[in-house]
């Protein structure tokens, strides 16, 4: 009973990294209609960031706020100098040019700095083990990311509940066409959104890269987990992404315990049992 | 999605057969590329059957290539190619109706989705587990066709045989697509609800269309066994699916050869790339950004 | 139709320009024919020069033109000329590049790869065709065992093979039970296996073997399940990426005191830094390290770090055994690369001078070698004794031999 409270833990903790990817993702889906293959790559660049940002200044701490910064700036810049031109566009011309983005970003990274592998060192003050069950211990970094997820998480829905630019951005996922009707300025929120979507992925990059190590093709493994994640919580939705974090989280670690041997498709199962029964994700509104 | 007309279609035949005529000026790898590439397009307009046609995309479709690819192996290899080709084609039509009876109950993105946790369930039976001769992939004896194919004439062969299936594949959806049920399924890319209140069976033209599409696939799938005489799980990976439908994109999702475009020019574009600089990805992105940001319909639209 | 050569890394500096253009072709037999050879001897090397495994690519193919400028730019008398193929680590294109590089590029010999499906289109090629193959890295045992050839050999390692040392020093400390973590694709469960058959031969045993899909990095599931299985070490196989995050993720969980860590080599080669203190005491089994004392081993390192500026990994030193072994053999065959008998002849008598120390080549055409047990420490992986002495892989199933 012990290791499974400990695997409910990690359970947590991943599915939390995975949220911070997938809300950007639904956000940018449910407002703009863009489905952004390069949200792994953004990832990846965070993660990077985090290595060259800590090996520059040895501090690792600078890194998130630069990762949410530079995310928020980098992201505008995307909007406004690509996916601005392709608003008008079928779907897949703006998979397309996300496409490849991929590539031109895996081009670029490989140019700056090169293909080896890079340590980010987890920061001093959070080098140690806090014991959780007999024999196996969390690390203090683990648990400060997952306590820095919530946060971010909190942060977000108060955003969006509560405030007025958080209430055009949500009509803005629910129905695209309204906005244009309350007369709200549609072009600054794509801007706003396809920015604070970047600077969160970008921030999950940066905080998984002490764990992770950042090394090339890092953000393909994310990208369809975070797409899953996207569409069983239905697409835009927010709160819909967070539970469904959390569901595959904990589906991916107990199917990785119990069911070893089918542990490469127990997420994939669970979408799809997901989507046969409730055809659009599970908080789906309308 | 448009069909081409008597023009086209003079065009097009004109160019499988300067590439039929291959053996008579190219080099041998010069023709085993023209062979990938012509296992691509018939792979891509497969997939552009239910993208153009019925503008359902599909990440499983790759399950059925692999499937129809697997099926050479599965057979024991060194059978006769009139029985993997159509072995190879009912074994992914079948798997194409399970996934499709259940896939095709979602839509849009859901749908996308669906059928890449369908697809990955795929892969992973190939991958995972001994089935298919294990992770990385197996070779297969190559099936015998009609009489046994010296080494250095295989290039010629499978040229002609892989065009020849090609064109086959193009007449076939050419026709499909110009009669009632291509016509129907346009009707549901357009306005799904309309044709449903108008009396027309949707789901069962969709799962029509998706098993039809899916023995296609298998039938690639067999084709590339054929000629690779090598079989991974890879194939059945979503990437593939997702370059099938790049090739789609590339070469117009509006036009029925618009994936035979896409398929030659990806190709083409990635022997460039390979032949200039190692930094082949920067070459293929360039170009993938350079035609979404060009061509609006692919490079099929270039003449409009 | 004229070649691009841009490609085309000249080994020395006397092949000359003029011997790149392709001679018109209608329908030419693959392989040339011993009488007229070209001047030129053109050997592919497909490797991975990006994705993940890009470094380990480019520390193959520098080490195997270190070998080559030693000799002059020369094998078997003729000037080779080097056509590096990236085969994106993707089995899905693996046939379409080993086309390239034979029917596009006529290369002669074949050096390739890291990635284990995708070795398998060069074998199936080196097979079909008796065109030397050199893997220099992939361990999948099949290529030497049931898959096994006249043409095809390899200057690495097969997986069972360091996995086996590590379970046979292991047992000789006195384990007696152990467990295994490793990805589940076809590395892992060989290396499980070697790691089981290592145990076994020193009277322990091999008790649970955990894994996770590859390549997947999400270790605390497994990790959270270590402490209850009731055994005194832990064995491991990972690369790259997933060594260093296994490593530092165990000892984060504070596993490190409880249940030594140990593995096969590759779980803290090349990422020892990366890694940092998390790796510092582990014990690995490879048949490279820090610290061999040979002449050989200090010439190669400081000639691979004048030419490359990086230190030398057991990769670096794959490749140039590939040269090694690819030379000795042209030079039995007079530089005829499709004279298979006399090559393999050539190889299989030779015994290769290694940094790793000198092997021999067994009947299924993998090395007959030293797996060092080595200790991490001040990012070194140091060699403290020899884990198991020449070595062979079981070779089971190989008919060719």
């Amino acid at each position: 009973m012990e290791g499974f409270l400990a695997q409910l833990l990690n359970g947590l903790q991943y599915g939390l990294l995975l949220f911070l990817i997938g809300s950007g993702l639904t956000l940018i889906f449910g407002v703009m209609g863009v489905i952004n293959l390069a949200h792994g790559s953004l990832f990846m660049i965070g993660a990077y960031l985090a290595y060259v940002v800590a090996t520059l200044t040895g501090e690792f701490w600078l890194a998130p706020p630069a990762a949410v910064l530079g995310g928020l700036a980098f992201g505008a810049l995307l909007e406004r100098g690509l996916f601005r031109k392709f608003r008008e566009r079928e779907h897949l011309d703006q998979v397309l040019l996300t496409f490849a983005l991929i590539l031109l970003f895996e081009e670029a990274r490989a140019a700056l700095l090169d293909n080896q592998f890079h340590a980010v060192a987890v920061p001093p003050s959070l080098d140690f083990s806090i014991p959780v069950t007999g024999g196996f211990a969390y690390s203090a970094y683990r648990l400060a990311v997952l306590a820095i997820c919530l946060a971010v998480a909190a942060v977000m829905f108060a955003f969006v509940e509560r405030t007025r630019i958080g209430a055009s951005i949500r009509a803005a996922a629910e129905n695209p066409e309204m906005v244009d009707l309350l007369g709200l300025d549609a072009r600054s929120i794509h801007t706003l959104v396809f920015a604070a979507g970047t600077a969160l992925a970008m921030l999950a990059g940066a905080l998984a890269a002490p764990l992770q190590s950042v090394y090339p093709g890092m953000g393909d493994g994310f990208l369809i987990l975070s797409f899953i994640v996207v569409v069983i919580g239905g697409l835009g939705s927010i709160a819909g992404a967070f539970w469904a974090a959390l569901l595959v989280g904990s589906i991916d670690t107990l199917g990785k315990v119990y069911a070893p041997q089918i542990a490469g498709i127990s997420v994939c199962v669970l979408m799809a049992a997901v989507l046969l029964w409730r055809p659009n994700g599970l908080f789906a509104r309308g | 999605m448009t069909r081409p007309g008597a023009r086209g279609n003079l065009w097009l035949g004109l160019a499988a057969l300067a590439l039929a005529s291959m053996p008579l000026w190219a080099a041998p790898w010069h023709m085993q590329l023209a062979s990938t590439a012509a296992i691509a397009a018939m792979f891509a307009l497969s997939l552009q059957l239910l993208a153009g046609g019925a503008g359902l995309i599909s990440l499983a479709h790759a399950g059925f290539f692999g499937l129809g690819a697997y099926s050479v192996y599965l057979l024991g290899g060194g059978r006769s190619i009139f029985l993997t080709l159509p072995a190879a084609a009912l074994l992914a039509g079948l798997a194409a109706a399970a996934t499709g009876y259940l896939a095709l109950r979602t839509r849009g993105f859901y749908f996308l989705m669906t059928t890449l946790a369908f697809g990955q369930m795929l892969f992973f039976l190939f991958h995972d587990t001994p089935l298919g001769g294990g992770a990385d992939g197996v070779f297969i004896a190559r099936p015998d066709m009609i009489w046994t194919v010296p080494k250095a004439a295989r290039p010629v062969v499978f040229l002609l045989l892989n065009l020849t299936i090609l064109t086959a594949m193009y007449l076939f959806l050419w026709k499909l697509m110009g009669s009632l049920f291509g016509h129907a399924l346009s009707g549901i890319r357009a306005n799904e609800d309309r044709m449903r209140a108008m009396g027309h069976d949707v789901a069962g033209l969709k799962l029509t269309a998706f098993v039809l599409a899916g023995a296609l696939a298998g039938v690639a799938g067999h084709m590339a066994a054929v000629t690779d005489a090598f079989v991974s799980p890879e194939l059945l990976g979503w990437h593939h699916a997702a370059e099938a439908l790049l090739m789609i994109l590339l070469g117009g999702i509006g036009h029925l050869h618009g994936p035979i475009l896409g398929a030659f020019a990806l190709t083409a574009i990635r022997e460039v790339g390979q032949s200039i600089t190692e930094r082949q990805r920067l070459v293929e992105g360039l170009a993938i950004l350079a035609a979404v940001l060009l061509l609006r319909r692919g490079i099929a639209g270039l003449r409009r | 139709m004229p070649s691009i050569s841009r490609r085309s890394v000249l080994g020395g500096s006397l092949a000359g320009a003029g011997t790149l253009a392709l001679p018109p072709l209608a329908l030419p037999p693959l392989t040339t024919p011993a009488l007229a050879q070209p001047a030129v001897l053109r050997i592919g090397l497909m490797l991975p020069f990006t994705g993940t495994f890009a470094a380990l690519g480019e520390a193959i193919a520098s080490a195997f033109n270190l070998h080559l400028k030693e000799l002059g730019g020369k094998m078997g008398g003729r000037t080779v000329e080097l056509v590096r193929v990236d085969d994106e680590s993707d089995p899905a294109k693996a046939p379409s590049n080993v086309n390239r590089l034979l029917g596009r590029e006529k290369v002669e010999a074949l050096v390739g790869t890291v990635h284990s499906g995708v070795v398998m289109a060069l074998v199936q090629a080196a097979r079909e065709q008796q065109i030397p193959l050199i893997i220099p890295n992939a361990g999948n045992v099949a290529a030497t065992r049931e898959l096994c050839a006249p043409s095809v050999f390899r200057s690495s390692f097969s997986n069972w093979q360091p996995a086996y040392g590590m379970g046979k020093a292991l047992a000789a400390k006195g384990i007696k039970k152990a467990a295994w973590v490793t990805w589940d694709y076809a590395a892992g469960k060989e290396s499980a296996e070697g790691f089981g058959d290592g145990l076994r031969a020193g009277g322990a045993e091999l008790t649970k073997v955990l894994t996770l899909p590859f390549p997947e990095t999400n270790f605390q599931p497994l990790l959270a399940q270590l402490p209850g299985l009731g055994v005194q070490a832990v064995g491991s196989f990972f690369a790259g990426g997933g060594a260093i995050q296994f490593v530092k993720d165990y000892a984060a969980a504070g596993l490190r005191d409880k249940l030594p860590l140990c593995g096969s080599g590759f779980l803290t080669e090349g990422v020892l830094k990366a890694q940092g203190a998390a790796a510092e005491g582990i014990q690995t089994a490879l048949h490279y390290g820090d610290g061999i004392d040979n002449a050989k081993n200090t010439a190669f390192r400081a000639a691979y770090k004048a030419t490359t500026n990086r230190d030398a990994d057991v990769y670096a030193v794959q490749g140039y055994d590939a040269a090694q072994m690819l030379a000795i053999g042209l030079a039995g065959t007079k530089g005829d690369a499709a004279a298979a008998k006399e090559l393999s002849a050539a190889i299989r008598a030779a015994k290769i001078d290694s940094p790793r120390g000198a092997f021999t080549i067994s009947a299924s055409h993998n090395p007959v070698q030293t797996i060092w047990l080595r200790e991490a420490k001040n990012g070194e992986n140091r060699v403290i004794g020899a884990a198991a002495e020449a070595l062979a892989d079981p070779g089971t199933g190989c008919k060719a031999a």
